[in-house]
């Protein structure tokens, strides 16, 4: 089983582009996951890819095999899909033989297959219960069931996840992992939330209206976004504007403003603007107030989250910066906040990308 | 105490049941137990006298000649367009409002229609003629005419019966199957038919219990005094012809316990969908 899957794929409804020309090779065994809010065509992508919708341009080739003529049933993908669409007239037991039946297998190798299947999802002992007598992690683990015991070349999950509750997820997140290392599968993952995409994905897609913002590792993705859009996607709550002065070699670049000096890479000449991104857990509280990455400014806002501080800080230059801090400031109080300059992102204004 | 406020609001809709249907109904079993002519006391004479004439008996028949196939028709017709409909269509909601209009006129009227189309001078057969097609059938005043006014009148509402039904099922569910391998026939089969049942199961038995009780129709466009002299008709003649309501009431019963037999096959077949899993859970989103 190798699974090497490559598209290229657009699709319009009338004139409004919902995928724009959405090209991906995934490697056979790789954990692929297309991030990004509601409405950028993510799952109109997986739809694309299982058959069920038609795309307007483009082709899909697994391995050696083109697919994008066929019908759904004879791509031999499994699906996962976020209500789970479990069949509510079935048993457990004849839900996940579902697709093994359509393909006239034994009945002895049904009975096997179907076993095996809900022993590795932890359902044995369920096979007579309708779903809905199940919980909804059950009959997630059902869904997950009977979408591999078909062995199917890709394994296409949409948003699975996002109708359990919050201590479900992070046990079926590790399953679904553990399922997909186990199995050796390929797998196309579709979520808005980015800690599902980061700690599932060896590789993230994040888009935006049809497009793709940026692809790479998850560490890529939290660390260095390549524009506003990702880095405000993943978490860099803070933009402070800032005019590049300085320009050196490999694209190292000074610029300042709001009271601050920061350096970094981007690709951006002496005196264009460009946005600092921040990530509120990369500010601290420092009591040296000077030096070009500190910035002073008063205390407007305080929430507890648990173990850490949320803080509302009003710089000078009328920039707010929002901090997550191990001790509460008190608020009114002015206080100097130092910036991690590796950690910080230049990034060329919104527009510009 | 509060209780009682509860029975209080119940109380309407009871007065309403037992002065509206409840106290008629059983006036019209008590009428037809006691015949106009005759000794006073109860007696089964309008009954005896329904199944012994073979004229009156043969209603039956023509009634369920006319009323089961039609039926059958008729929800089989709708399932299927209703099922190609079921992820919307073009200008659906002009279509939905052109078959919703056979309800909204009525039956005269739809009558009315359908010999001005169907007639003898109807517009088909001018047009059959015209160009050349000769001798065209005759489609009015037989048993086909009440046949194509009950389609009419009833098509529509069983279609859109269905239609709800149908497109309240989960896409994800027929999505999933085809995924999982199946082919749109053994989606239909296998996943959607399944759970389409029971609703096609109720729709079959109003169609039914409406078909089994056609009056207007069978004049208007029927035969009345032969081919589709319905029980329904012979119900009217006893009680304004030959001013026997006993006589009529007893009809009436008879059509009744007809009407319920079909409803009783319906709700039994239902059952034994029921028994596999089916109609234990609803359709719709799981």
């Amino acid at each position: 089983m190798i699974g090497r899957l490559r598209f290229r794929l657009s699709k319009h409804f009338g004139a409004k582009n919902v995928l724009d020309d959405f090209a991906l090779e995934v490697r056979g065994g790789e954990f692929v996951t297309f991030l990004g809010p509601s409405g950028c065509g993510k799952s109109t992508a997986l739809n694309l890819l299982a058959g069920l919708l038609a795309p307007s341009a483009g082709e899909i080739w697994l391995d050696d095999q083109r697919l994008d003529p066929l019908p759904p049933e004879r791509r031999g993908f499994g699906m996962v899909f976020q209500n789970y669409a479990l069949f509510p007239h079935l048993s457990v037991f004849d839900n996940v033989a579902f697709g093994l039946d359509v393909r006239r297998v034994s009945r002895a190798e049904v009975d096997e297959r179907v076993r095996r299947m809900l022993a590795l999802v932890k359902l044995e002992g369920f096979e007579a219960r309708y779903p809905a007598q199940l919980s909804g992690g059950q009959q997630q683990r059902v869904a997950i069931a009977r979408a591999l015991v078909i062995e199917p070349r890709v394994l296409l999950l949409d948003e699975p996840l996002s109708n359990l509750d919050a201590k479900l997820r992070l046990e079926m997140r590790a399953e679904i992992k553990r399922l997909h290392q186990g199995l050796g599968l390929t797998s196309i993952y579709v979520t808005h939330d980015q800690a599902e995409a980061l700690s599932l994905s060896d590789r993230i897609v994040v888009m935006r209206e049809g497009r793709v913002m940026q692809v790479g590792a998850p560490a890529d993705i939290h660390d260095r976004p390549r524009n506003l859009f990702v880095a405000d996607f993943v978490g860099y709550r803070n933009v402070i504007p800032l005019t590049v002065t300085a320009r050196g070699a490999d694209d190292r670049v000074t610029a300042e403003g709001a009271g601050l000096a920061l350096s970094g890479r981007c690709e951006a000449a002496a005196g264009a603007a460009v946005l600092a991104a921040v990530r509120p857990e990369d500010l601290r509280l420092t009591d040296d107030a000077r030096g070009p990455s500190v910035a002073r400014g008063t205390v407007r806002l305080v929430e507890y989250q648990g173990r850490e501080y949320d803080v509302e800080v009003a710089l000078e230059s009328g920039v707010v910066l929002k901090a997550r801090l191990p001790t509460a400031p008190k608020v009114g109080s002015v206080v100097a906040l130092a910036l991690d300059s590796a950690r910080v992102v230049l990034l060329p204004p919104e527009g510009a990308a | 105490m509060k209780r009682g406020g509860l029975l209080l609001l119940v109380l309407p809709s009871v007065v309403y049941l037992l002065v509206m249907f409840v106290y008629p109904f059983a006036y019209g079993v008590f009428l037809s137990l006691h015949p106009a002519k005759g000794a006073a006391g109860a007696s089964l004479a309008n009954y005896l006298a329904f199944f012994g004439d073979p004229w009156q008996l043969r209603t039956i028949a023509v009634t369920a000649s006319l009323a089961v196939p039609n039926t059958i028709v008729t929800v089989v017709l709708a399932l299927t367009v209703a099922y190609a409909m079921r992820r919307g269509i073009w200008a659906e909601r002009t279509i939905t409002a052109l078959l919703v209009l056979p309800i909204a006129l009525g039956t005269v009227l739809v009558a009315e229609g359908i010999n001005g189309f169907y007639g003898p001078k109807g517009w088909l057969n001018q047009g059959l003629q015209a160009a050349g097609l000769g001798d065209p059938p005759r489609l009015t005043h037989n048993y086909t005419g009440v046949m194509i006014a009950l389609f009419v009148q009833h098509f529509p509402f069983c279609f859109l019966m269905l239609l709800g039904y149908i497109s309240g099922i989960d896409p994800a569910l027929e999505a999933s199957a085809r995924v999982l391998g199946a082919r749109p026939w053994v989606v239909f089969r296998r996943v959607m038919w399944p759970l389409i049942a029971p609703g096609a199961a109720i729709a079959f038995a109003l169609v039914f219990v409406m078909n089994f009780g056609v009056f207007p129709s069978a004049v208007l466009v029927g035969q009345p005094a032969g081919a589709t002299r319905t029980i329904a008709i012979a119900a009217y003649q006893q009680a304004f012809e030959h001013c026997d309501m006993s006589m009529a009431s007893a009809i009436a019963v008879v059509m009744g316990l007809c009407q319920l037999l079909g409803l009783a096959i319906v709700v039994g077949l239902r059952g034994r969908l029921a028994a596999t899993g089916v109609a234990t859970v609803g359709a719709g989103k799981r």
